[in-house]
């Protein structure tokens, strides 16, 4: 069962970037990548528990602010040490301004 | 890839050890792999030992590096609680502590350090702790009880990742360092008075310039008596003045051992089929080709990765930047490169109390860079100035101190962009 949320606005994440977005106890990080496409993952690392908010996203990855742990944001997977567990992935729409993410 | 009739070795089962290990396989080496650690437990990381172990927010077992079923898995061989004794180089051989020897094909020494212990007198009695090991860590979180007094002997990481611990948890706290600013050897000076703020804001009772003659108490500890003839009294001491690199192998074994054991960079000792990772070796940095030795978790990691891939034959250089972090209240303290080789230091005043602070060499090079933070703020300013260190570029001086500009905008140009 599909169950959108209206997450943020296109503006509020430049191009390459990450924001985070904190929905009934639950956290996730919202991305725009440099070719403008959205994409959503957990927003927490799954090494500890740091927002990757905070971290870098450089072409598809983001990297954790704590260990520098990677992963690849469009499909959750882990890069290699220090993290070895994958992040859940969401799908995410945009409709005007806004981005939604599907949180079933 | 040849696969060796005898296993490759590794001594000490640490974040260095164990990082290697993990690697060899990575890198698809599928001979016998031994990785053999003194310590009882299971491999475990230490940074959360004064942070969340002590504050009660990380179980023990939260904090090892792997599960037993991943060595299992991945076809390591893991001798816990055990430890070598020798280095026989002419058969090319190792003694543990059992009485076995055990042959090698190559061996990896990543024994790590140990603490400095302090020799005053009453350094012998009990409330007298050091942190290196979980057990030290549990030893000491069952002493920090609300109420009780603290004395933290050292104002380095260590000594002040235990004072913020502690005054957390309700303790009053007194640090002593001898020196005229906290965590000198590691810190610019606006960084050092940065954490001087924060730990009095907070309640810490700082004391710099302060050096300890003894420790007073019959059998248990009741304070420290300083060399201006003051006392401060208290229930438990955290001595936190530093380790010793475990170098006693590779010296009796007659490898070259200044400092640490030296390495080249390939991270091979004099010995061509010893090799030597983390805090225990020497290693010449990547931008100066000065020797020097780390006590990080990064470095840990990266040179247990870099040493995998050396001991399967590739001859490639290391050539990862320093990195440090440390976590103290709701603050964090990021520091990337080599700040000594600055010529000028430049500062961007972040909002909420942050800092960053840039260091440029005689060429306007960025070779340095430091920030301070709440949270993990300054982590992604941090990660971008690697780069920039990194790729050698020079930068204006003005868009280094103006916050208006985005440091990811300074990336633009540089290959590993
Ligand atoms: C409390 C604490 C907090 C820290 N916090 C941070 C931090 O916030 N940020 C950061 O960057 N770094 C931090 N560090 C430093 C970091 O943990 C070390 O740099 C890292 O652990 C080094 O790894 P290593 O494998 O080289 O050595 P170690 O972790 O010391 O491991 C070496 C292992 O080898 C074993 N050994 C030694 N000799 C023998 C022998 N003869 N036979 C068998 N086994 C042997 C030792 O007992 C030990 O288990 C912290 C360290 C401590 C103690
Ligand atoms: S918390 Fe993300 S890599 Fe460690």
């Amino acid at each position: 069962m599909s169950h959108w949320i209206a997450a943020c606005a296109v503006d509020d994440i430049e191009q390459e970037d990450v924001a985070r977005f904190d929905h009934e106890g639950r956290t996730f990080a919202i991305y725009r990548s440099p070719d403008d496409a959205f994409f959503a993952t957990d927003g927490v690392c799954t090494h500890e528990k740091v927002h990757l908010a905070d971290g870098l996203v450089m072409d598809h990855i983001i990297e954790c602010p704590k260990h520098n742990g990677r992963f690849d944001y469009r499909t959750g997977k882990a890069q290699g040490a220090p993290v070895c567990v994958s992040l859940k992935t969401y799908t995410v729409k945009v409709e005007g301004d806004r981005v939604w993410i599907n949180l079933d | 890839m040849i696969r060796p009739s005898e296993p490759i070795i590794i001594v000490g089962a640490g974040q260095a050890g164990v990082r290697a290990a993990l690697a060899l396989r990575e890198q698809g080496y599928d001979g016998s792999l031994l990785l053999i650690g003194d310590e009882p437990q299971l491999p475990y990381e230490r940074p959360p030992l004064s942070k969340q172990v002590l504050l009660g927010s990380r179980e023990p077992d939260q904090c090892t590096i792997g599960g037993a079923d991943l060595f299992m898995e991945q076809d390591i061989r893991l001798l816990t609680g055990v430890r070598v004794e020798r280095i026989r180089r002419e058969i090319s051989s190792i003694a543990l502590d059992d009485g076995a020897t055990l042959a090698y094909s190559k061996l990896l020494l990543a024994t790590g350090g140990r603490v400095r212990t302090v020799t005053v007198q009453g350094a012998g009695l009990a409330g007298v702790h050091y942190l290196r090991t979980i057990e030290d860590a549990l030893q000491l979180k069952a002493q920090l009880l609300p109420g009780q007094r603290v004395v933290v002997v050292g104002g380095g990481f260590i000594g002040l990742e235990v004072a913020a611990s502690a005054r957390t948890l309700g303790c009053s706290v007194t640090v002593l360092e001898a020196g005229e600013r906290l965590a000198a050897r590691a810190l610019p000076p606006q960084l050092s008075e940065k954490l001087l703020q924060l730990h009095r804001a907070r309640g810490v009772d700082v004391q710099l310039q302060s050096r300890i003659e003894a420790f007073a108490g019959t059998t248990v500890v009741q304070g420290v008596a300083l060399e201006d003839g003051r006392n401060v009294p208290c229930d438990i001491i955290v001595v936190g003045i530093g380790i010793a690199p475990n170098v006693e192998l590779a010296v009796e074994a007659g490898l070259a051992v200044v400092n640490g054991i030296r390495v080249n960079h390939r991270l091979q000792t004099s010995d061509e089929h010893i090799y030597a990772v983390g805090d225990v070796c020497e290693f010449p940095s990547a931008l100066t080709g000065r020797t020097m030795r780390l006590e990080t978790w990064r470095n840990a990691e990266e040179q247990g990765k870099h040493a995998a891939r050396t001991l399967l034959g590739h001859d490639e250089n290391f050539s990862a930047l320093p990195w440090f972090w440390s976590d103290q209240f709701d603050y964090s303290l990021q520091i990337a490169g080599e700040p000594h080789m600055a010529a000028h230091c430049i500062e961007r005043p972040l909002t909420d109390d942050g800092l960053l602070i840039f260091f440029l060499n005689e060429q306007q090079q960025l070779v340095a860079a430091c920030g301070w933070g709440r949270g993990n703020s300054i982590a992604k300013d941090i990660k971008i100035a690697e780069i920039l260190i990194k790729a050698r570029r020079t930068i204006a001086h003005e868009a280094l101190a103006d916050p208006a500009i985005g440091l990811k905008s300074l990336l633009k140009g540089t290959s590993d962009a």
